[in-house]
């Protein structure tokens, strides 16, 4: 009987504390434990404009997947790489530009949907991109009275 | 003041650097010589289990309370002071922030040096006095296997699900204060939350809390290892223990944290 005692308390105490890890990692840290839950499309920019891996991606509002990586191209762009939800089709006239909530807000990509009959393949690209805007310069351009 | 008093005052700082390092450099053997240990068979599982069962099983409850208290009490103050800057918006991400980046990992390594630590370097600290380590010796098993290393993987396994109760404990408790008694609204707590908490965070926190684990069980351990004599030898060396230990913790965390903050 004392030994069972032992192994119960030992195991409950465990699996608490599993469950409380596995929670706050998967759901406040966004852990994926299970990849390939959507598919993956790329995305060329002129200005990335401080976008981070885990970034929001949203049509008209909606949340509907994140960004994975970034990393420079042959051209000098940067090569963003999306994971869209399963579920979710884009047209392949779909635009992605890289957005500020709020004024000093995190960075997100908004997808505004196309009107073509054709989808993007997983693994395609977005052709249509709309740089970061920088507020910075824009700022500046405005001080300096080139508008 | 004659040369003779200088020669004494000198010899008096001597002694006690010669001591410290010592001191230090037995501990540091202390821990290599466990750290060895814990990679070589047999493995004693069974009071890997018992140790399991007493630093973290048996930590739960305190861990359950100091958590939830500690998350209402965090909501309390950041709400009075984000209310100035209109900003209550950003009570979830500053609760959730600070308690698994710092408060969760420090708190509970303090709590359980309190709880179990301490308790520890008295078990082993009679152990000594009684000869029983000696005994032991004696039989040709080996008293670092048997005493010491369950305690420190026991640490290790336990430090980080004490600290991940104690997260998600406190998080819940500023709901509740931050939701329910001061009128937040419940997605504004937790959908800000969601933006802000990186994994790096969630990171941060597990490699503080798993660093403690050693720290707690290598002091208490060490300092029950090498008691004094008798019943005034076990009492001070809990004390200093325990006391040890909560400094180690609190130096290490500011170290830890300017090296992982980078």
């Amino acid at each position: 009987m004392k030994k069972i005692d032992l192994e119960i308390a030992v195991g409950f105490f465990l699996l608490i504390g599993i469950f409380s890890l596995a929670y706050i990692s998967i759901k406040m840290g966004k852990l994926e434990v299970i990849g390939g839950k959507g598919y993956t499309v790329y995305a060329q920019f002129a200005q990335s404009g401080g976008i981070k891996p885990g970034a929001d991606i949203q049509i008209a509002g909606v949340t509907v997947g994140r960004v994975t990586g970034i990393r420079l191209d042959k051209n000098y762009e940067a090569l963003v790489s999306f994971e869209i939800d399963e579920g979710v089709k884009l047209q392949d006239d779909s635009i992605a530009s890289i957005k500020t909530s709020g004024l000093i807000g995190e960075k997100f990509v908004q997808i505004s949907p196309g009107a073509s009959e054709k989808f993007i393949a997983p693994g395609g690209t977005i052709r249509d991109t709309e740089s970061a805007i920088d507020i910075e310069s824009l700022l500046s351009k405005y001080a300096f009275g080139k508008i | 003041m004659t040369i003779y008093d200088m020669t004494v005052c000198i010899r008096a700082i001597g002694a006690w650097v010669i001591d410290l390092l010592a001191e230090m450099g037995r501990m540091f053997i202390f821990l290599m010589n466990a750290i060895f240990t814990v990679f070589r068979p047999p493995f004693k599982f069974r009071m890997l289990l018992r140790q399991i069962r007493f630093l973290g099983s048996k930590s739960m409850v305190v861990i359950l309370l100091t958590g939830s208290f500690t998350g209402m009490v965090l909501a309390l103050q950041i709400y009075y002071t984000l209310r100035k800057f209109g900003s209550e918006a950003m009570l979830g991400p500053a609760v959730a922030l600070s308690i698994i980046r710092e408060l969760g990992p420090v708190l509970s390594a303090l709590m359980v040096t309190g709880r179990a630590g301490s308790a520890l370097t008295a078990e082993i600290g009679i152990m000594k006095i009684t000869e029983q380590i000696d005994a032991l010796t004696s039989m040709a098993l080996n008293p670092v296997r048997y005493l010491i290393v369950p305690n420190i993987v026991a640490a290790l396994i336990a430090f980080p699900l004490l600290t991940a109760i104690f997260d998600l404990i406190g998080i819940y408790g500023g709901y509740f204060v931050g939701v329910k008694l001061l009128g937040l609204s419940s997605g504004t707590y937790f959908s800000q939350m969601e933006t802000f908490l990186k994994l790096e965070d969630i990171r941060v926190g597990l490699y503080k809390s798993l660093s403690f684990g050693v720290i707690v069980s290598w002091v208490c351990c060490y300092k029950g290892y090498y008691t004094g004599y008798g019943a005034e030898g076990v009492s001070k060396s809990t004390t200093s223990a325990v006391v040890l230990s909560s400094v180690f913790i609190l130096i290490w965390d500011y170290f830890l944290g300017t090296i992982l903050l980078r």
